[in-house]
């Protein structure tokens, strides 16, 4: 059978690919600009069909701790909401980290800081992939730029977040969250049964199964040796997360002599204005990290031996570039271009910006 | 063939939902397309835009410098678009809520007066629906029964005997194209 194409926004294809993946339970309180999910989700009901939990809950505090508590009996649970929302939950996102549990989190971001704006941003790069909350831990990040990656990070997100018992978080811009575009949602599955997971998650509190004792979950470890035992095995984690779940995608790279790094949205307006460039013979490539957590690193460093100078484009005042710099070594230049609080640069700005900061270019 | 198109007006008078209707359109003729909204207070009242990429290739960037064809639906986005509009491309405007016409010589303009029309028909909301038959009619992109089955696949149940309705206006907006 033909794979049926759908048009739907991003938040609404993160929903439906919800339902769809097998997701037991969906903790979350409104915020633009991505209601569209709970909505989605209270439209489709999926209560009736699968067995799904969605519930608007009271604030986005108790929606993360719905989750903490969801995760920790080792269902397929999620949240999601935007910038100030996402500030609110980092407390719970620690826990959930230092608990070692998986977990959903989804931030359609928005222009901040405060309450900000209701239009696009990704000023929550820091906060996404160097912690937000307090303490050592990582989550993994993955960034769409498309309504379909929309839909199939939801999958991806937790399928590594089981694989590696920890939070993955889907950091959209407001753009992709808000347009739409066609999508083929991802075949539907059942949910694990009860059985199902007390196999493939021993560490859950699902009750002793005949055990002598009861899995407890917590995130308190008041003995400091313990303590940082817990820490290594966390760091050990995130060792094999940026071993193995780097993501990226490259665009007009084998011959590129500069490189725009961007991601999101940001990185579609980028490659059109990588087109332009190319058409005035400025020979212009695009990294577009898929994972921000893990960072393309390695990549980045091979790309700044080939390549005279680097931009990166970004809705914030320049974040992701701290990361592009310590990945290149001061190999080579590295600018930023970024527009802020709800600003989007047109494909035009990103080219005025990519010959402002390499006139050579034009030959 | 790609077509870049912004659709501007007020809150309220169906700017969203026709280019939504022009996405589905796309859709049903197997066309990549994207739709990218104006969202947030102007859904009450200001002025809202959505910009619709209709093409047989694949869409690079959602967000644009310069369009082939504006649909303006006031003055203010009369005022912030015109010049947006690429030299060859095509504006059409409803005069009702516009009191500076357009002064590009380098673009084709279109006057269509849909509110008149829409008020013919005794039915305000087939205002949107005569604008789409213009642009259908100025530029093609689509076909009528693909935005036919476009609103079949989009609208309720309930609400499909209004199809023959919109098809009318879209037809009335063809005659006055």
């Amino acid at each position: 059978m033909a794979e049926e194409v759908k048009l739907m926004k991003g938040n609404e294809a993160i929903a439906h690919a919800a339902i769809r993946y097998g997701c037991d339970g969906y903790f979350g309180y409104p915020i633009t600009p991505q209601s569209e999910l709970l909505e989605t989700l209270e439209d489709l009901m999926p209560w009736e069909s699968t067995g799904m939990v969605v519930l608007q809950a009271e604030s986005e505090v108790a929606a993360i701790n719905m989750v903490y508590g969801g995760a920790a009996s080792g269902k397929a649970v999620m949240t999601s909401s935007s910038s100030p929302g996402v500030s609110l939950k980092q407390e719970g996102i620690s826990y959930i980290a230092a608990a070692e549990l998986p977990a959903l989190i989804v931030n359609v971001m928005r222009g901040g800081p405060g309450l900000g704006t209701i239009q696009p941003s990704q000023a929550d790069y820091f906060q996404a992939t160097k912690g937000g909350g307090h303490g050592d831990y990582h989550l993994i990040v993955l960034a769409p730029a498309t309504v379909q990656e929309m839909a199939d990070f939801v999958g991806l997100g937790f399928d590594l977040a089981f694989k590696y018992r920890t939070p993955a978080m889907i950091l959209a811009d407001g753009i992709v969250g808000q347009m739409m575009e066609k999508v083929v949602l991802p075949e539907p599955r059942a949910r694990r049964t009860d059985a199902e997971i007390a196999e493939q998650c021993p560490w859950a509190a699902t009750g002793r199964h005949g055990r002598a004792h009861r899995n407890v979950v917590t995130s308190l470890e008041l003995e400091p040796a313990k303590m940082e035992v817990n820490n290594i095995r966390l760091q050990e984690t995130y060792s094999r997360i940026a071993a193995s779940e780097v993501r990226y995608k490259e665009y007009h790279t084998e011959d590129a002599e500069y490189l725009i790094v961007a991601f999101g949205t940001v990185a579609r307006i980028s490659l059109k204005a990588i087109e332009d460039a190319r058409a005035a013979g400025i020979k212009v490539g695009l990294l577009r990290p898929i994972t921000l957590w893990p960072f393309p690193s390695e990549r980045l460093l091979e790309l700044s031996k080939q390549v005279k100078g680097i931009l990166t484009v970004e809705l914030n005042a320049g974040q992701m570039i701290e990361d592009v710099k310590l990945a290149t070594e001061f190999n080579v230049p590295v600018h930023h271009f970024g527009r802020m609080g709800g600003i989007v640069p047109n494909p035009g700005e990103v080219y005025d910006a990519l010959v402002k900061h390499f006139p050579e270019a034009i030959k | 063939m790609k077509e870049e198109i912004i659709i501007a007006g007020f809150g309220g008078q169906g700017v969203l939902s026709m280019g939504k209707i022009l996405a589905y359109a796309g859709l049903m003729d197997n066309l990549e397309v994207t739709w990218m909204p104006s969202y947030g207070p102007e859904q009450r009242g200001g002025t809202a835009n959505v910009t619709v990429i209709v093409s047989d290739e694949q869409i690079s960037s959602p967000v644009l410098d310069t369009y082939d064809t504006a649909v303006l639906l006031n003055q203010q986005s009369l005022d912030k678009f015109e010049n947006k509009v690429k030299t060859g491309g095509t504006i059409i405007y409803d005069p009702s809520g516009i009191h500076r016409a357009p002064e590009r010589t380098d673009v084709k303009v279109v006057v269509v007066d849909a509110m008149t029309a829409a008020i013919e028909m005794n039915n305000a909301k087939t205002y949107n629906m005569i604008l789409l038959g213009a642009l259908l009619k100025q530029r093609g992109l689509v076909s009528v029964d693909a935005v036919v089955k476009g609103l079949k696949k989009t609208l309720p149940e309930r609400h499909h005997h209004l199809i023959p309705l919109n098809e009318q206006a879209i037809k009335r907006g063809m005659e006055l194209a």
